[in-house]
């Protein structure tokens, strides 16, 4: 596979000026299916959440999920969208493994949410407007696994594995107005306005958002054109850009890429890329061509959809606090600095931090441990600090065992360890590791009268009042006790023991 | 004649995974034809100003409650499979050797 040319990124900006595009797909958390009562069920073995209408069988007849409209009205209305008073469903026909009828259940010319708009807070706090073309319903699709071949790719693959659990999952698809004027914060803009997406469905309770199951999926469409020309360039849309890093990621690498091959004379392919998370770029999928026809008819299974003011006013009623409304009200609720606040919402842990709170850890305490270890941690293993695999209510254990004596915050980080070693919770953790802190007074005492006897000068100043010497005792004490001791209490008894009035 | 051919037929049957007997190609061949011929003459007849029919009974909003119903065991749902393995359905390599 041949290696891409790139600018850097500055010298890309100079000559060209960025358009993008997203499409985001949210899977729905209805507890059934989109046309079928098969369970919505991630990560059970494959094909049992099936049943004749996932698997297309003849003779079969879709049933539309009342929940999952419902779902996708809130999505639009989160959106500030239109609401259409009438739309239908069409067949999308391709043929390809993952969906067994030859055809993906989807809405074509009337989506059932149009023309929206939301704000993008970016780090700094500008504000950019980006707009809404739809937002309509479809069903995913099976899971595929390529077998044989080195890479699991589907490139020299001997043949493929199919799970259809699944499909007739429902989803809805955001679809973006083309994106002018983000100029070098394209990027920037890329990740916050999927991370605003992603907020939105969580806060309304209306998908699971967790981008790591494939939650929300993000296609990235980057074009450039040389400043001053109206006229947008040849676009290409990134596939399989599913973590938030890659959506910036992948973004900043089209955007070079594009600028190298315009750069040399050449025209930009209108393709379909995939981003590859291992080697930071894209690679060429298929070409759009004429042969990407879908041949979409109404789908003659399926009535239309016909919603009444007083449905979607009762639904609106039911919108919730808009993330941005929530965020101002937290940052009050916890005491945070805009310093602070900003840094939790950029690392993506708010919400993180607000479960970890309610769950019952102190705000300072919540912060402390996600944007501290957890952050520091998941940096190491490459991942989102919300996918490392520590729960609020471990968060809360470890800070209740710091509380009540149990351990150190020293100790604590090797309890966070043992965790995500699988090691069981806090508490099991620091019983196997033999964590908790030596409070016996008993065992501490004979520590301290060996570091003493060891530094018999330093034992002399502090019994002659300098008291301020007691740091190089309580440090010997420590390392004896492997870090495991209260240092507070070491100090009392040390000072007791030589009898001087701390 | 309408514009459907032999060829198309059996390109259609194998992008479907059909098997299909020459017999069964020209007979298809000549049928579907008639059936575009139908729908053309259905088409000159509905003007720009005739929407699609998705449905032939003008019924809205037919839904139900989202509650899980039954489903089928791994092994009902590969039992019409040709080809199986770890409980999923075996496919040939989806792209062709280049």
């Amino acid at each position: 596979m041949s290696v891409d040319t790139i600018l850097s990124f500055e010298e890309a900006m100079e000559k060209y000026d960025p358009v993008l595009g997203f499409e985001v797909h949210v899977e729905l958390n209805t507890k059934s299916k989109m046309f079928s009562s098969a369970p919505n069920v991630f990560g059970d073995e494959p094909n049992t959440n099936v049943n004749e209408v996932c698997l297309g069988l003849p003779g079969v007849l879709p049933v539309l999920n009342k929940k999952a409209v419902e779902s996708s009205i809130l999505i639009g209305l989160a959106l500030n969208c239109k609401i259409a008073e009438h739309c239908t469903f069409a067949r999308k026909q391709y043929f390809y493994p993952d969906t067994p009828k030859n055809f993906q259940t989807s809405q074509y010319e009337d989506p059932i949410c149009y023309d929206g708009w939301i704000d993008i807070e970016l780090a700094d706090g500008t504000v950019f407007r980006v707009e809404i073309e739809r937002a309509h319903m479809e069903e995913d699709a099976g899971k595929l696994t390529h077998m044989g071949g080195s890479t699991g790719r589907i490139q020299g693959a001997d043949f493929s594995l199919v799970d259809y659990n699944r499909s007739g999952v429902p989803l809805v698809e955001i679809v973006t107005k083309p994106i002018e004027g983000a100029g070098s914060r394209a990027p920037e803009l890329a990740k916050a306005y999927v991370a605003a997406i992603r907020e939105i469905v969580k806060n309304l309770g209306v998908s699971d958002a967790r981008m790591e199951r494939g939650n929300v999926r993000c296609d990235a469409n980057v074009s450039l054109r040389p400043y001053g020309q109206e006229k947008f360039g040849t676009r290409t849309e990134t596939k399989n850009v599913n973590s938030l890093r890659a959506v910036e990621n992948a973004v900043k690498f089209e955007i070079q890429r594009h600028g190298a091959v315009l750069d040399s004379g050449v025209k930009i392919i209108q393709e379909t890329r995939h981003w590859h998370e291992d080697t930071k770029s894209t690679t060429s999928g298929r070409p759009k061509s004429d042969a990407d026809d879908y041949r979409y008819f109404p789908e003659p299974d399926l009535v239309p959809i016909v919603t009444t003011a007083l449905w979607v006013e009762q639904l609106r009623s039911r919108l919730p606090e808009p993330p941005a409304a929530r965020r101002k009200r937290l940052q009050a609720d916890w005491g945070y600095t805009d310093m602070e606040f900003r840094d939790v919402v950029n690392a993506g842990l708010m919400d993180e931090i607000e479960e970890t709170v309610t769950a019952g850890a102190s705000a300072a305490a919540a912060r402390k441990w996600w944007m501290g270890e957890i952050a520091r941690r998941a940096k190491l293993a490459d991942v989102d600090p919300a996918a490392l695999g520590v729960s609020p209510a471990v968060v809360v254990e470890i800070e209740k065992l710091i509380a009540s004596g149990a351990i150190n915050d020293k100790l604590a980080r090797q309890v966070l360890d043992g965790v995500l070693d699988g090691e069981g919770t806090p508490a099991e953790v620091v019983e196997k590791r033999g964590l908790a802190v030596v409070s016996d007074d008993g065992a501490l005492q004979s520590a301290i009268d060996e570091a003493l006897a060891a530094q018999p000068d330093v034992a002399d100043k502090i019994r002659g009042g300098k008291v301020q010497a007691v740091g190089a005792i309580v440090g010997g004490v420590m390392k004896v006790t492997r870090g495991q001791a209260d240092p507070g209490r070491v100090r009392e008894l040390i000072l007791a023991t030589l009898g001087v009035e701390g | 004649m309408a514009a459907i051919n032999r060829e198309q037929v059996a390109h259609l049957a194998t992008l479907a995974h059909i098997e299909m007997s020459d017999d069964e190609l020209d007979r298809m061949a000549t049928e579907l034809a008639v059936i575009v011929d139908s729908v053309k003459s259905v088409s000159e007849a509905a003007g720009d100003d005739v929407p699609a029919t998705s449905h032939p009974i003008p019924l809205t909003n037919v839904m139900r409650d989202d509650v899980v119903g039954h489903v089928l065991t791994a092994e009902e749902a590969l039992s019409g499979a040709p080809d199986a393995q770890d409980g999923r359905f075996k496919v040939p390599a989806i792209l062709e050797e280049s």
